[in-house]
């Protein structure tokens, strides 16, 4: 284990978090006086459901909130469903809501009256990887190896799956197109999982999932992790598979491939609240990551545990819907006016 | 032989009184879930998701299973009684189920349809004890081209059976298929036929469409008899049960072919709900009581029951060995895995012997001690047909209301619901039949998306869906389907000349 | 699917003519089908070398749902037996629409006031109203309904359900 890695990461922001409640709560801070709706913008089972799941699951078990926390799926139009409930929540301190990129994709692809500027952000829980995967039968062993035969087997002959259309996976997709100067097929499926299932049974010839959805077929010894999209290696050195970690697996760019890509993990509100409702809920994101059941699930999803709060977080996210704005124009995933 | 050791490992881990105690909680919590509609296995699980976080993984899976199971009894009884399906694969049951009940013989088709599911859900858990590794494999194989010939198969052994006229069964089945495109397009991401009105985006939930049609629908048309209607005359006996199953041994070829039906589809992973549908489409053809199908024949009971447990509870294989979620409900279970910490997938089996075990024990044991609890219920439920009209009617639009609110949190949708209450008024007054519609609606998209994903593939040539023996043959039986009705014409014909 | 028998009233005085009926459903399918075929056609309805566009299915769904019911009109156009065929009394109709009316309302209700306090309310005048109970025994039902479902979602499960745009629960905390 990495100590100061450890410190950095688990602790400061549990001293923090010690160091807020130290100093709110004299102030007879506010509180929920009702249960708080938590919406989830996805469907039951995906990757946003299972983590707001798993923070009601925290929030219950350790007592940190005396109201109940709710998650509501809301996942009609690509998520706009949910943004558009709590845009038009103004001022409900008694609703937050989890984001995927679909926090910037499904407006900009539908046109859907909805920015992330209509919300309050709270804090950035994670960032969620992305990883090159192949089938371990083939014989691709490096991104390039791969890239090669890509290239070699002209456009549209390789088939990329991922999940949505005109989403991240297929974001990522064009952006290696780009960075490679190849064209994949993209084939999209309905769910993660399923992406992973069809690569194993070679119906496609990569994806880009995230680690926790591939990871059981990594394990297994069925997938081949090529590389990540973050811009450094994943921190976490456990033995997954029987020779590598996830701390194995070199980056993207390391491996020639000149580009980057993670996925925000994060809470928004409602906007129109006060700024003590919005510390409350930041105060208890802080306890909930401080417990042992949200560092595991974080090691075994291999997620980048970047946490933010207020400007540095405001500010991160116009950079990031710039960057999908730029992505998508590129791409041609715009909506048309 | 191995299995059979590693299984009574699995009785020894699951017979405890503190599991056997969450098995009855999760049965009773599952059947409740099951009989409000919208709240289906899926939800139910993920509600009660949370609160197992506090229990040792087994326990908690267990119980979550157990919740499963009981949504799949549940599902039945609203459908039976009062022609409302509480969850998609019970929409079948409700084809012979409702008659029977109007009959008066509720307490009868409720104890068919439970042991049919019982016996469903039993022969998938034999399969799973013995074949699991060998089933996972199978299910790799199914590609889009592959899940777009099992759609295709379902809609060919289903589809003219109807004796409506033909323009309108096409009508109705082409609304189904309009329904089902609304909202985003999976290969595309554009938005279709939504108008502009983002409300519409989240599409047509089927189950929005079956309350309105089915069980409003039904609520209106009973109307027409007029309010001095003091409920049916439920004969209740305690002893219907073994009355009951007297009759069923003689169904056991359509209770064999429904569970092989159904153990193919939960593996594959078509589903509960086409499972039921092709089930019941097959059964219909193959029995030599066809003709009565639909108009409260057991038979028609048995069909689609068995399937949708046999593949309800075949989906969590794929689930468990390969981590690939068979059904919405097995999505969630797979979710919950993780939490407790554990990895679904090819490992499971060998690093987490006492888990997989006490599962699979578990769906021995929930399924008998769910197929008790119901049962002995059989009388009560049956009784519900008793309360009078002026109170009942109103329950359940305020449950079918709440049911179409809870499908997706959307206040639009009880609007839609009462719509189509009176589409479906008119429908079945119209011999429209609802049936088709609600078939392509359920399954119109997933379809589509398939053949599309299969095209993409393919780039463009649509020989891909004969280009192995699996999806050929898949698609070949479809064909066989389609044009069975017209064989056994032939065939009778040929037997008049010869005779 | 069990059919009722239309026929079995053959004797009815006057109500709404099967004919009518017929053609009322057919034109609104129709109308549907128009919708469907004029938004594939924006989506794009060609067969592309990587398969069909988002248009290309729902075109000709529509177009089906046009000829299938366009047929279905000229049939009942042309069946005088129709004309004479009652789809449904008006006495009956009245029935129904004692029920459609009142859910009709109920919906708004929801709308308004939320599920909880809106079911109560139906309940009990439904009761009143059409079933002739008691005031006693029909307020107790509809209480008791709504509060059983209160206690099961809001509490037991933890599903919020609509609580309408003028939440009357609030007072109590929810």
């Amino acid at each position: 284990m990495d100590i100061q890695g450890v410190l950095s990461r688990g602790l400061l922001p549990l001293v923090a978090a010690f160091g807020l409640v130290a100093v709110s709560a004299p102030a007879a801070a506010w509180e929920p006086t009702k249960p708080v709706e938590f919406v989830i913008p996805a469907g039951t089972g995906g990757g946003a459901d299972q983590m707001a799941r798993l923070i009601q699951g925290i929030v219950a078990k350790h007592n940190l909130m005396k109201q109940p926390l709710i998650p509501v799926n809301k996942s009609g139009g690509a998520g706009a469903e949910g943004f558009l409930e709590v845009k038009a929540a103004k001022g409900d301190a008694h609703k937050i809501i989890i984001t995927l990129s679909n926090l910037f994709t499904t407006p900009m692809a539908t046109g859907v009256p909805f920015n992330w500027k209509d919300l309050t952000p709270v804090a950035m829980l994670s960032l969620d990887n992305f990883v090159l995967w192949v089938n371990a039968e083939d014989p691709y062993k490096t991104p390039k190896e791969y890239l090669d035969a890509v290239k070699k087997g002209g456009p549209n002959s390789f088939k990329m799956g991922g999940t949505g259309s005109k989403q991240e996976d297929q974001i990522i997709t064009v952006a290696i197109e780009k960075a490679a100067g190849v064209k994949f097929t993209y084939i999209p499926f309905k769910g993660g999982g399923a992406v992973a299932t069809q690569l194993v049974g070679k119906h496609i010839n990569s994806s880009v999932n995230n680690p926790i959805e591939a990871v059981a077929q990594w394990r297994a010894g069925k997938l081949r992790a090529l590389c990540v999209f973050d811009d450094q290696r994943m921190p976490y050195k456990n033995k997954v598979t029987d020779t590598q970690s996830w701390n194995d697996i070199p980056t993207c760019k390391e491996a020639g491939i000149p580009m980057d890509y993670v996925m925000l993990r994060g809470i928004f509100m409602p906007a129109g609240v006060a700024p003590d409702v919005v510390n409350f809920y930041v105060d208890l994101f802080n306890k909930v990551r401080a417990t042992p059941e949200w560092k595991k699930f974080m090691e075994d999803g291999a997620f980048n545990q970047t946490f933010m709060t207020g400007k540095a977080y405001a500010d991160w996210v116009a950079k990031a819907e710039t960057l999908h704005r730029d992505l998508m124009k590129e791409a041609g995933f715009l909506a048309k006016p | 032989m191995e299995e059979i050791n590693a299984l009574m490992h699995g009785f020894s881990v699951a017979l405890t009184p503190f599991n056997l105690m969450l098995m009855a909680i999760g049965i009773i919590l599952g059947v409740l879930i099951g009989v409000l509609p919208g709240l289906g296995g899926a939800n139910g699980i993920a509600i009660l998701l949370p609160l197992t976080f506090t229990m040792p993984p087994t326990s908690a899976v267990i119980m979550l299973s157990c919740i499963y199971w009981g949504a799949l009894f549940g599902g039945a009884i609203t459908s039976i009684l009062f022609n409302i399906p509480g969850e998609p694969w019970s929409v079948a049951t409700t084809f012979d189920g409702y008659p029977m009940a109007q009959q008066g013989k509720a307490g009868e088709a409720l104890t068919t349809a439970f042991t049919s599911s019982f016996i469903g859900a039993l022969f998938a858990v034999v399969m799973i004890t013995f074949l699991a590794p060998l089933v996972a494999k199978f299910a790799l194989q199914f590609g889009p081209p592959e899940f777009f010939s099992v759609f295709f198969l379902t809609f060919c052994s289903f589809i003219g059976m109807g004796k409506e006229p033909p323009f309108k069964i096409i009508a109705a089945m082409m609304l189904g298929f309009g329904l089902a495109a609304v909202g985003i397009d999976t290969v595309t991401g554009q938005l279709r036929l939504i108008f502009g009105w983002h409300e519409l985006m989240r599409g047509f939930d089927f189950l929005i469409a079956v309350i309105g049609l089915f069980g409003i629908g039904e609520i209106l048309l009973s109307m027409e008899e007029g309010l001095s209607f003091q409920g049916r005359s439920a004969r209740i006996n305690t002893r219907i049960v073994i009355e009951t199953w007297k009759k069923l041994p003689k169904f056991w070829v359509t209770s064999l072919r429904s569970c092989v039906i159904g153990c193919w589809m939960g593996i594959t992973p078509g589903g509960a709900t086409p499972a039921s549908f092709m089930s019941y489409g097959i059964a219909k053809r193959m029995s030599p009581d066809g003709n009565k199908f639909g108009s409260g024949v057991p038979e028609g009971i048995v069909a689609p029951e068995t399937a949708a447990h046999a593949a309800g509870t075949a989906a969590l294989l794929p689930m468990l060995s390969l981590g690939i979620p068979g059904s919405p409900t097995a999505a969630v279970l797979l979710g919950g895995l993780l939490i407790w910490g554990l990895q679904p997938g090819p490992l499971l089996f060998v690093e987490q012997k006492d888990f997989v075990w006490g599962l699979i024990a578990s769906m021995y044991l929930g399924n008998i001690v769910g197929l008790i609890i119901v049962l002995t219920c059989v009388p009560l439920f049956a009784a519900i047909l008793r309360i009078p009209f002026s109170i009942v009617a109103p329950v359940i639009i305020v449950i079918c209301a709440i049911g179409a609110y809870t499908v997706n949190n959307a206040m639009l949708d009880i609007w839609f619901m009462l719509l189509f209450g009176v589409l479906g008024y008119a429908f079945k007054k119209l011999s429209y039949p609802l049936a088709p519609l609600v078939l392509a609606l359920v399954l119109g998209d997933q379809a589509e998306d398939a053949f599309r994903q299969a095209m993409l593939i393919s780039q463009g040539d649509v020989r891909i869906f004969f280009s192995n023996w699996l999806v050929g043959s898949i698609m070949g039986l479809g064909v066989l389907m389609l044009v069975w009705p017209l064989i056994g014409r032939g065939m009778a014909a040929l037997r008049g000349r010869a005779a | 699917m069990e059919e009722k028998d239309s026929s079995a009233a053959a004797e009815r005085p006057s109500g709404l003519s099967t004919r009518a009926a017929e053609i009322a459903i057919a034109l609104f399918m129709m109308l549907l089908g128009g919708l469907v075929v004029y938004d594939s056609l924006r989506l794009g309805v060609r067969w592309l070398s990587d398969g069909p566009q988002a248009g290309y299915f729902p075109f000709y769904i529509g177009l089906f749902i046009c000829i299938s019911s366009a047929v279905t009109l000229v049939q009942a156009m042309l069946n005088k037996a129709a004309a004479k065929k009652i789809f449904v009394e008006w006495g009956q109709l009245k029935l129904v629409l004692m029920v459609l009316i009142p859910a009709a309302l109920f919906v708004l209700g929801i709308q308004l006031i939320g599920i909880y306090v809106a079911s109560a309310v139906y309940i009990a005048v439904f009761m009143i109203w059409l079933g002739k109970y008691g005031w006693l025994k029909s307020v107790v039902v509809g209480v008791a309904v709504s509060v059983t479902v209160f206690v099961a979602f809001e509490i037991w499960f933890k599903v919020l359900l609509y609580k309408g745009l003028y939440n009357p629960l609030a007072l109590i905390g929810y």
